[in-house]
């Protein structure tokens, strides 16, 4: 078994948990609201970090590459509030066209 | 009659929401596949994440971590943590979803961002559990064929993902995910805090610990809650 299908298994296995608890287990109880915050702020922390990593991170080493142009033409074509479909187009042929350039 | 009709309207709507944004997954799901080609992966286990795991960011977390050589365990809880929110649907959508444990159980497998936006939106109990389902099952079907899409024509192509720029779809697609999000000042400063803790980390740690490690941005953000409310007037 390879590490991908070992991470399948056990993502499988948490996400289901997760997600079924509330139907499951909880019924119509809440969620304390302390906890609710954490888990209402937990999203953003992870995806900042997603995405910064998968454009400057190699392995344990910081590049700085075409990706990062990609990344600000996304963020200005958000901030321009274009629909998802055109920021993954932009973002994409940003970074194509600055390999090509450079 | 005026019922039904007023019924047949309410369906019309609600499928409209959920078409937009089933339709809005498409180019994600092809993304997805073509990075699970791009990491390594095999056909079934990338069809294996879209349909057992079923939840978009988690699936490329935890591929971004394996492809990067990150360990099992990195790549597993970085996914994992990114789908504790599911808890916090679940626990919105219970009331909606009451009936037999067993069609709860079935039903629970659609726990996404998607439905329960297209759910929760909805007015009274039945139609929330309409609009979840009819979001849910969109996007589960329109979510795994793409990701075979997307797997069948980026494999053995990792020169074409480059040169075609897609290895900046990734990046692009968490900042989407992340965007809306920014407009609340405790978001923006959870992001910005997990950002830089992570960009720090790189060199230091294994690949995946900087993501996990990015959650302890939440505990930045609580213990310097809007301290600055009056600093944040005075400088704007």
């Amino acid at each position: 078994m390879n590490a991908a299908t070992a991470v399948l298994i056990i993502m499988t296995i948490g996400t289901y948990a997760l997600k079924s608890a509330g139907p499951l287990v909880l019924g119509d109880r809440v969620l304390p609201v302390r906890i609710r915050q954490i888990v209402d702020l937990l999203p953003a922390a992870l995806l900042a970090a997603l995405a910064i990593v998968s454009t400057v991170g190699d392995g344990q080493q910081i590049v700085v590459d075409a990706r990062l142009v990609g990344l600000v033409v996304a963020g200005l074509a958000l901030w321009r509030r274009a629909p998802f479909v055109v920021v993954i187009v932009l973002a994409s042929a940003a970074t194509a066209i600055t390999r090509l350039v450079t | 009659m005026a019922d039904a009709a007023d019924d047949a309207t309410r369906r019309r709507a609600i499928r409209r929401q959920a078409a937009s944004i089933v339709a809005a997954v498409a180019p994600f799901g092809i993304v997805f596949g073509a990075a699970a080609a791009t990491a390594g992966l095999d056909l079934w286990q990338a069809v294996g994440f879209s349909s057992l795991v079923f939840g978009g960011s988690s699936q490329f977390a935890a591929v971004e971590i394996l492809g990067d050589g990150g360990s099992i365990a990195s790549a597993a809880i970085a996914g994992l943590l990114l789908n504790v929110r599911s808890l916090a649907f679940g626990v919105i959508m219970a009331e909606a979803l009451a009936g037999p444990w067993w069609k709860r159980a079935t039903m629970s497998q659609l726990m996404i961002d998607e439905s329960t936006a297209v759910g929760a939106a909805q007015s009274d109990l039945h139609w929330r559990r309409y609009g979840y389902l009819v979001a849910g099952i969109g996007v589960f079907v329109v979510w795994n064929l793409t990701t075979i899409v997307g797997f069948v024509v980026f494999s053995d192509a990792g020169d074409l993902i480059t040169d075609l720029g897609l290895d900046a779809a990734g990046p692009a697609a968490f900042l989407a995910l992340l965007w809306p999000r920014l407009a609340v000042p405790a978001q923006r400063r959870t992001a910005i805090a997990g950002a830089l803790i992570a960009v720090v980390l790189i060199p230091f740690t294994a690949p995946g610990v900087p993501i996990l490690a990015s959650m302890l941005g939440v505990a930045v953000t609580r213990a310097w809650p809007p301290a600055g409310r009056s600093a944040e007037v005075v400088s704007s």
